[in-house]
């Protein structure tokens, strides 16, 4: 690759990063109105939805039962009170007995 | 410690980085990349899908330009997340903010932004975000190097490892709290509805249905503790 390979990682990364400090250092000891905050709160929950579904299904291109045991093993070791790390690990390990087996 | 909670807290992200940045690593390669042309992109952006798309629009021959601007596009839901961190995160230093701040990505503010307590300390943000950084950047020389793929069957079982994740994250604060399950549900819906009709491209689709979601339901429970206060006036 030449030199354009590098002005664009440095175009890359500025618009990357902007997004990411700006909020945190400009809005640092500011009070928003309490509309505004409550929605901000909101954001972690509504976040989580919109990047689990539809993508979860998808996981396996073309093998959409894939993904769909994949949603119903973490949701169920999640509901059972186990912690992250664990939800992370057996889902993969039903999958993997699935692929290995099955799929 | 506060340090070491947040490598703890981060690894999963770690495990969830690993296959994907490995892949990132192998495609880079067959892209045409050389080994350090790769890990930079790892080191300077650090966001999964807009590398992803990048390496796409290279194979492509697309202009360089184009493909800033859809980095941007993509990359531009994290506005909102740092936006929604800054409440949760202990007030610091500018400089500290800006720092941990290139380290935001979905996984790791999902990560963060889940805690129960509301003075998340900078000390176990810089552990969640190190632990990550660390596995994108090493796993993708190394997948860059080995120019070799995991197991079919390993691969495949380890791509759900991040979404695992988000719903391990998610689960325990939708126990007994109605309104996380209904930010959950809009969210999900609302994205679920803009990537069957096509009408958004994924970074705005995320955008829109977190934010559009988020207001939602805050308007609906402002209305509904209104009328409570008016009902017990009365």
């Amino acid at each position: 690759m030449e030199s354009w390979y590098w002005w664009m990682l440095l175009g890359m990364a500025l618009v990357t990063y902007i997004p990411r400090a700006f909020p945190l250092t400009f809005l640092e000891g500011r009070e928003l109105p309490p509309i505004i905050s409550g929605v901000l709160r909101n954001i972690p929950y509504a976040v989580l939805g919109a990047l689990i579904f539809p993508a979860i299904l998808f996981v396996q291109e073309g093998n959409l039962l894939f993904g769909l045991i994949g949603t119903i093993a973490a949701f169920a070791i999640a509901f059972a009170g186990a912690n992250v790390i664990v939800v992370v690990m057996g889902t993969i390990a039903v999958l993997a007995v699935y692929s290995l087996f099955i799929g | 410690m506060t340090f070491f909670n947040g490598i703890r807290a981060g690894l999963s992200i770690a495990i969830g980085y690993f296959p994907i940045a490995l892949t990132f690593g192998l495609l880079a390669k067959t892209t045409g990349l050389s080994m350090w042309e790769a890990t930079a992109m790892s080191i300077f952006v650090f966001a999964g899908a807009a590398q992803y798309i990048s390496l796409t629009l290279i194979a492509k021959g697309v202009d360089p330009i184009l493909i800033v601007l859809n980095t941007f596009v993509v990359n531009i839901r994290h506005f909102l997340m740092t936006a929604s961190l800054n409440e949760k995160m202990q007030p610091d230093a500018a400089w500290k903010k800006a720092i941990y701040a290139f380290g935001v990505t979905d996984e790791t503010f999902s990560v963060l932004a889940t805690r129960k307590e509301n003075n998340i300390r900078t000390s176990f943000a810089a552990g969640v975000i190190i632990i990550s950084y660390g596995s994108w950047v090493v796993f993708t020389s190394l997948g860059h190097i080995i120019g070799a793929n995991l197991p079919t069957f390993i691969k495949a079982a380890m791509s759900i490892a991040l979404y695992a994740m988000f719903v391990g994250l998610l689960v325990p604060s939708m126990k007994g709290n109605r309104k996380v399950i209904y930010l959950a549900l809009f969210g999900a819906i609302i994205h679920s509805i803009l990537y069957w009709t096509g009408l958004l491209s994924t970074g705005w689709a995320i955008l829109v249905a977190t934010l559009g979601s988020a207001i939602l339901v805050e308007i609906l429970y402002t209305r509904i503790e209104k009328r409570l206060a008016k009902g017990s006036e009365a």
